[in-house]
């Protein structure tokens, strides 16, 4: 369905939170009473995963319920391996401890005593997990229950080395703020 | 008439509290209050238990003028969607005035029940040194408080008996709460730690339970190993109510576990299973038989297989909650064992991940036709039919309380792609006992003039990403004439729909409406025409009261009938206009 802007042009609907943004309706006609709900239909498909991320408060759930009973994994602790270059032993951290990506960043910075891990390039560190496949793969990408379920064991690599490989996904761990 | 008025008059006021003692609901007392100035006069002298669903909607100076005998006060802070993250944190519901204007005014307070108020250390403090008979401390969903009070509550409450703490954030100090109770406390009946993340002196709580010989209910927390838990069950082999801590262990403790339940054939009720190894479930498999209660809501370690074993064994089962990993399959199983079956809570353990664990209609289905005594359900599932709903109401015409949510929100029948409206539409029309209804999928206003027609004794009802226009709102405020709590987020309810009926707020505690189409003028119109009403608007995106303009639409709104105007401890994000 689409929504009115207020050059009267027809616009599609973005994944923007409902009600949010959107230009103003220039007459204040009933046409343009969307229906709120429409922000899931996308040409008249079941919404995507992706669409229920976006709305606070859904499914509603209370915060307490939400932190102790959700859980894609079997395990109810995942402790995976972390090394760090230049330090001389691996610790040991537990992904299920954290809610998302910016809570691992900060126990990682907490584990190690430094700063600046992360995949901007004002990071000293990027870090990168090993998966189910073997494969060494950028921490970040994915969304982080399938993450956490993949993930082996991780690694803070010094950005150096990392030099030759471009990081396209901009942002990815700073712009992430709804994790679960 | 008049010689039976007169007969009423010389009535002993004495033989009057005496019949009013009879009355336990606080509705009854209200109902009793109203007959007559003298009826009126006994009944609030004699009230000792009351009961503010709003604490708002009152001052404590003016409760406790009414009803100076009060010994047990129930407060209800933050409206209901605050559970959900749409009310921001220090919006209000303190607890403090509360207790101060208590301790000033030397009420005998013996009970205390909090739901979603904000409670502080201090509070707790002054609870525990200020009134010598305390007994009862029950929070529910509270926040603002840390282990430190409840050291205070455990070492100065000299006759506790029930300290329940039910889904509240808890900043843990690491101090050691639970050694607090002195050795001279024996009065504990009821203790409830489980929400608690930190450690507890497990010597401690042994020795408590130990001593406490009257203990009926006991929840411990996720710190709490098996073989602690274990050597409690021993001492308390009179317990009802049971909260397991970490069900993981060795096969040896499972197998000393599994000798000791059969003593504990008291148990009535069962929770917990907060990190569970499934291998260890079978020890609990003797008590089952006696089980009226079963919470497995926070166990996401166990599956449908498992979670089977363990309900086949149910069969006095009045009270379920589970995740939905139990699925369909699980759900058929309960309905063939669990004939006494009252209220079921399914809950979702992976919302937004690709797995598989889910219920759909046909569970719920299943359910209403094997357990037909089944009056109260919350049901999260993947999708829904109206074929199925239909079914379900006619199955099942008790429900007080039925509260449907499709995770996806706006998901149409499953099988023919329309509105859920017929389903819903036959629920509220074959349950007329219906209290409570939280409706969800895609939702046309045909479905609010079904409810405003039949749901009669409707007191709450939730709406979100529902309805199509104005009218639809305007159905249920014309027709539920008893509802006492609206709530509604992201509908296209407007401006219209709010102001038709401003009189109907004054006989509901409370209307709430976020993302829906409501102006701030509309709004500053029902706050000018309803002065007994507050209507407050919380505008998180800062800016003046001032600077806004009437047309901008409101976020979020949330009014209610009070008797004391506007609080003084509104935050600066939240306009009262």
């Amino acid at each position: 369905m689409a929504k009115y802007s207020s050059l009267g042009l027809e616009t599609e609907l973005t994944l923007a939170l409902p009600g949010g943004g959107g230009g103003g309706d220039p007459s204040g006609s009933m046409e343009t009473k969307q229906k709120k709900r429409v922000f899931f239909e996308f040409s008249g498909e079941e919404s995507k995963v992706v669409s229920k991320n976006q709305v606070v408060g859904w499914p509603p759930v209370c915060s307490y319920r939400r932190k102790n009973s959700f859980s894609g994994e079997e395990r109810t602790k995942m402790y995976v391996k972390v090394s760090m270059d230049g330090a001389p032993f691996l610790r040991k951290i537990d992904l299920s401890a954290h809610e998302g990506y910016s809570g691992l960043i900060m126990a990682l910075e907490k584990l190690f005593g430094c700063y600046g891990i992360g995949e901007g390039d004002n990071n000293e560190y990027v870090p990168i997990y090993e998966d189910k496949d073997g494969d060494w793969m950028l921490v970040g990408d994915v969304p982080w229950q399938m993450f956490s379920g993949s993930c082996k064991r991780l690694r803070i690599m010094k950005r150096l080395d990392a030099k030759g490989i471009k990081l396209h996904a901009k942002d990815l761990l700073k712009g992430i703020s709804i994790e679960a | 008439m008049r010689s039976f008025q007169s007969m009423l008059n010389y009535f002993p006021e004495e033989v009057l509290e005496h019949i009013f003692d009879f009355l336990t609901s606080h509705r009854d007392r209200n109902a009793v209050s109203l007959v007559c100035k003298s009826w009126f006069a006994v009944e609030r002298l004699s009230r000792e238990k009351v009961f503010i669903g709003n604490c708002y909607a009152i001052s404590p100076e003016r409760l406790i003028a009414r009803f100076p005998r009060v010994r047990s006060l129930t407060l209800k802070g933050k409206p209901h969607f605050a559970d959900f993250n749409l009310v921001p944190h220090d919006w209000g519901g303190f607890v403090q005035p509360w207790i101060e204007s208590m301790v000033k005014d030397g009420v005998n307070l013996e009970e205390l029940r909090l739901k979603r108020m904000l409670v502080s250390d201090e509070s707790l403090e002054l609870l525990s040194k200020f009134f010598p008979n305390f007994k009862s401390l029950v929070l529910v969903s509270c926040d603002g408080f840390s282990t430190d009070g409840l050291a205070a509550i455990a070492s100065n409450c000299r006759f506790l008996r029930e300290l329940d703490l039910q889904e509240n954030e808890v900043e843990d100090r690491r101090g050691q709460w639970l050694s607090c109770f002195p050795d001279s406390c024996t009065s504990l009946v009821s203790l409830n730690f489980a929400c608690l993340k930190g450690e507890v002196n497990l010597a401690a709580l042994e020795r408590l339970v130990a001593r406490c010989r009257n203990l009926r209910s006991l929840r411990v927390n996720h710190t709490v190993p098996l073989d602690a838990l274990q050597r409690i069950l021993l001492q308390a082999p009179q317990l009802v109510d049971l909260g397991t801590g970490s069900f993981v262990h060795d096969p040896e403790t499972c197998n000393k576990l599994e000798t000791g339940m059969p003593k504990c054939t008291s148990i009535t009720s069962l929770s917990g299973f907060l990190e569970v190894a499934a291998c260890c479930l079978p020890a609990v498999y003797t008590i089952c038989s006696h089980l009226t209660s079963l919470n497995l809501s926070y166990a996401p370690g166990i599956f449908s297989k498992e979670l089977v074993k363990l309900i086949c064994h149910c069969n006095k089962l009045e009270r379920l909650l589970v995740l939905d990993t139990i699925g369909d399959e699980g759900l058929g199983v309960v309905a063939l064992t669990c004939k006494e079956l009252q209220e079921l809570r399914v809950f979702p353990s992976d919302p937004y991940g690709v797995g598989n664990a889910v219920v759909t209609e046909e569970g719920l289905v299943a359910i209403s036709a094997g357990c037909r005594k089944l009056d109260s359900i919350l049901y999260f599932c993947q999708q829904m039919t109206n074929a199925a709903l239909i079914m379900v109401a006619k199955n099942c015409p008790n429900f007080i309380r039925f509260r449907l949510c499709t995770l996806n929100p706006t998901v149409p029948d499953a099988v023919t792609m329309q509105p859920l409206d017929e389903g819903f539409g036959a629920i509220v029309k074959s349950c007329k006992g219906l209290k409570r209804l939280s409706v969800s999928g895609l939702l046309t206003d045909l479905l609010f003039h079904y409810i405003g027609r039949y749901a009669e004794q409707l007191e709450m009802l939730s709406i979100a990403f529902a309805g199509n226009s104005d009218q639809g709102m305007l159905y249920v405020l014309n027709g539920c004439k008893k509802l006492k709590k609206l709530e509604i987020r992201d509908s296209p309810f407007g401006n219209e729909a709010l102001l038709a009926d401003v009189g109907k707020y004054e006989t509901m505690r409370s209307l709430w409406m976020s993302s829906c189409e409501v102006t701030l003028g509309a709004c500053k119109t029902l706050a000018q025409k309803m002065p007994r009403l507050n209507v407050e608007v919380i505008n998180e995106s800062g800016g003046d009261q001032t600077e806004a303009s009437v047309d901008d639409k409101v976020e979020k709104m949330y009014l209610y009938r009070t008797l004391v105007g506007p609080r003084k401890d509104a935050p600066d994000f939240v306009w009262t206009l």
